[in-house]
This record gives structure tokens, C-alpha cells and sequence, in this order.
């Protein structure tokens, strides 16, 4: 593959039944580039964690994918409340969720974590009452 | 584990994949929490849970699981089956609780993640 390909998402932000259809049609599509299962992996799982929080905390955005010959950089993009404290963000536990996403499986603190853990490199960038940019990259 | 013995251990129905029964699991995670799925789970494990949302079958998707069980006779809509079905995954449902769920499979050999070091 020499030239680098580009997959683009509108994220809605009204439907929380949808949040995830990104990540597991780029799974699909990474899957149909011969790239391996460990990689494939670590890239859907986090994204599908950026996914789901431009869902419950940002009411969507968009979501991209480049594949490049060495390595897969995901990009997601809100124009949600933005993070007031990134640091704080970042640590496993913290949590701004309210009991009902909690009741439909998320909200533990976890996915900001787990999504640096999955990734080689990870950027957020975030504007209070702006939105959010978070680049992440996992190396080929 | 194969998943046909899962079936038979767990009473269980099987809602779709049923030509996968010969598949193998290796490991299990019961929980209704799928941030803790998505952040703790290594090994391609089995999921039990009893939460019905399209989001435990996508989670089990990105985690490469292979087998979803519903417990305490939860059942997974026809959207949620058909997303089971486009990924391979076997979907069981059985009237157990997950407490006794997992205690079957654990005392019949299955077990669950390595933990943590602390
Ligand atoms: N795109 C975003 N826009 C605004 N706030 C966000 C965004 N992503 C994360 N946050 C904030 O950071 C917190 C931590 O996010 P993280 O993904 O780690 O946990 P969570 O989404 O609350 O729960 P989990 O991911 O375990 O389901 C969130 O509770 C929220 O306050
Ligand atoms: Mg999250």
C-alpha cells in the first residue's frame, strides 16, 4: 500500500443505540487490508472508546481514520463542552457520567485510559465550550 | 471450553452462529459494565452478561470474543442478533443468574482473566 487511505464518519450524537457503527465498519475495512488482528485490535478498541464519549459526553462529531504504511492514526473531533481538566480526565476512575449511561454499561472512568493503554501515541486537545480533538496513533 | 459444552453446562438456547458450536473458548468475564470489559479483558474470552444493549455486542466485536452469553433469560433484540451474526459471534441465552452461571463454568474448568498484579 503506497499511498495512504482516509476513512471518514459523522458520529451522531443523538443515538446511543448507534455509537460504535465507525469502529466496527473501519474494523471491517482494516480487516480487508490484510493489516493483523493484534493491530486491528488495539485500533477498534480505541476508537470505539473515543466513539462512545463523543456520544454520552460530546453529542457526536466526527471520527477519521488514516492508514498510512506505518501506522494507523485516528482522529476525533466534537464540538461537546470540552475538558475542563485533561490530567484529571486521564486518570482510570474519573467519571463525569451520569447513572444513566452507567445503567447502559459506561461511565466507569475507564475509556480515556484504555484508550492511551491500546494506542502507541496519544493527543487531547480541549477548549471549554469549544470541543474536543483527541489524534491517537497505533504503530504498523 | 468448547461452546457446545458451555451450551449444555448452561442449559442454554442458542440464538445465532449455532455452526460455530465447535469453537473454543479459553477464558470467561461476567459483567454488566462494558468500560471494565473493554479495559480488562486479554485473552479472547467468552462474555456473560445481562445488560441488552447493541453495546455489548460491539464490545465483544472490537475485543475479538467469539461467544456472548445472556444470563438470567435476557433477550438480545433481532438488531443486536444480526450485528452478533455479521461477526461470527455465538450468541447463548439461559434462565440462570450470572452468579450461578459463572460458578458452573468456573468449577467445570473455565477460568477467568489472570488478574492484575497488584
Ligand atoms: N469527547 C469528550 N467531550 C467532553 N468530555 C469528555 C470527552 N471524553 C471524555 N470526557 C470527559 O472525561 C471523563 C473521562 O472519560 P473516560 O472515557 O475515561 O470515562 P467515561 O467515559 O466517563 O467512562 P467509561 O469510558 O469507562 O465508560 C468523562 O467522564 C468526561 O467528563
Ligand atoms: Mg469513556
Amino acid at each position: 500500500m503506497s499511498e495512504e487511505l482516509i476513512f471518514r464518519f459523522n458520529v451522531d450524537g443523538d443515538d446511543f443505540t448507534s455509537a460504535g457503527q465507525a469502529s466496527v465498519q473501519v474494523k471491517k475495512n482494516l480487516r480487508q487490508l490484510g493489516i493483523d488482528a493484534e493491530t486491528i485490535r488495539r485500533v477498534s478498541v480505541a476508537m470505539y472508546e473515543g466513539e462512545i464519549n463523543m456520544v454520552i459526553h460530546a453529542g457526536g462529531g466526527v471520527a477519521e481514520v488514516r492508514v498510512t504504511d506505518e501506522y494507523i492514526e485516528i482522529v476525533l473531533d466534537d464540538h461537546g463542552p470540552g475538558i475542563k481538566n485533561i490530567e484529571e480526565a486521564m486518570k482510570a476512575g474519573f467519571s463525569t457520567a451520569p447513572d444513566t449511561i452507567r445503567s447502559l454499561g459506561f461511565g466507569a472512568g475507564m475509556g480515556l485510559p484504555n484508550m492511551k493503554r491500546y494506542t502507541d501515541e496519544m493527543h487531547i486537545t480541549s477548549t471549554v465550550g469549544v470541543g474536543t480533538k483527541i489524534v491517537m496513533r497505533v504503530n504498523i | 471450553m468448547k461452546i457446545s459444552t458451555m451450551r449444555d453446562l448452561l442449559d442454554a438456547k442458542v440464538l445465532c452462529c449455532e455452526d460455530k458450536l465447535g469453537n473454543h473458548v479459553y477464558s470467561a468475564f461476567g459483567c454488566d459494565l462494558m468500560s471494565d470489559v473493554l479495559a480488562f479483558v486479554d485473552n479472547q474470552a467468552v462474555l456473560l452478561s445481562g445488560l441488552v444493549n447493541p453495546q455489548v455486542i460491539r464490545t465483544a466485536v472490537m475485543m475479538d470474543m467469539n461467544c456472548i452469553v445472556f444470563v438470567r433469560s435476557k433477550v438480545p433484540t433481532a438488531e443486536m442478533l444480526e450485528l452478533a451474526k455479521e461477526s461470527g459471534i455465538v450468541v447463548l441465552c439461559t434462565d440462570k443468574t450470572m452468579y450461578n452461571s459463572c460458578g458452573i463454568l468456573y468449577s467445570n474448568g473455565l477460568t477467568g482473566e489472570r488478574e492484575a498484579k497488584k
